[in-house]
């Protein structure tokens, strides 16, 4: 069984590597946020196997927050880029789709 | 309980934990060989809530035998894995949807448009309506 957690441990670790990988390469913000949410998914399995592992229940708490706290992180940073048309990259998308934060007849109920 | 009884639920314990930690891999290793945003999208998902909603199952197998707070540790793994199911769906949408607005998604790799279409005559009904 020993063995097992430390298996646990050392996938947890390939899998915040990776994502920090991404989280260096990732060519927009929003790539960036993505992988900052996937590292964060392994910090709660992390923690989540360090609470099972010593049968802590005083961490569990910390999980509760730490799930909250990336859902607002995501959504902030969506908007944030939301916000920004001046630093916006221009690709074939734009001929069908406004850069939205620019006046336009087409959002659809209003921004995201 | 009796420590058979213990022993089998610390394996099913650490089983679900191993499950969630490799979703986690798997999620990292989308990341890394997927191409655009969305189908980094699609795999950073399965751990956020598949993977989380198994290491909740196996923390409260865990947490079993340990009496004397059991309640509130059911109580906030169910709170726990109640936010996730619901905020990250939530974060999902707002981040796509923001992707494909801005234009960080490559039309390429789309199979289908739907929204595209819906757009386009949506802006010729305004523009037929500007006329008038």
């Amino acid at each position: 069984m020993n063995t097992l957690w430390t298996v646990i441990a050392a996938l947890l670790a390939v899998a915040s590597l990776l994502s920090m990988v991404r989280l260096l390469l990732g060519p927009s913000i929003l790539d960036r946020a993505l992988s900052v949410d996937v590292l964060l998914a392994s910090a709660l399995v992390g923690l989540g196997a360090y609470a099972a592992l010593h049968r802590d229940p005083t961490v569990l708490p910390t999980l509760m927050v730490l799930s909250l706290v990336g859902f607002v992180a995501t959504i902030s940073i969506a908007k944030f880029v939301a916000r920004r048309p001046e630093e916006h990259v221009a690709t074939p998308t734009d001929v069908v789709h406004p850069v939205p934060g620019a006046p336009s007849a087409d959002e659809e109920g209003g921004r995201p | 309980m009796s420590d058979q009884l213990v022993t089998v639920l610390d394996w099913i314990a650490i089983l679900c934990l191993l499950a969630g930690a490799l979703l986690s891999v798997v999620a990292a290793v989308g990341l890394i060989r997927f191409p655009d945003l969305l189908s980094r999208m699609h795999t950073a998902a399965k751990p956020q809530v598949l993977g989380m909603l198994l290491v909740l199952v196996g923390i409260g197998l865990r947490l079993a035998p340990v009496e004397e707070t059991n309640v509130f540790n059911v109580g906030t793994l169910l709170l726990v894995g109640l936010f996730q199911v619901v905020t990250i769906p939530v974060a999902g949408h707002i981040a796509a949807r923001v992707g494909y607005r801005t234009g960080r998604i490559r039309e390429d790799l789309l199979v289908r448009d739907d929204l595209a279409e819906r757009l386009a005559r949506k802006r010729e009904e305004d523009s037929a309506r500007r006329a008038e």
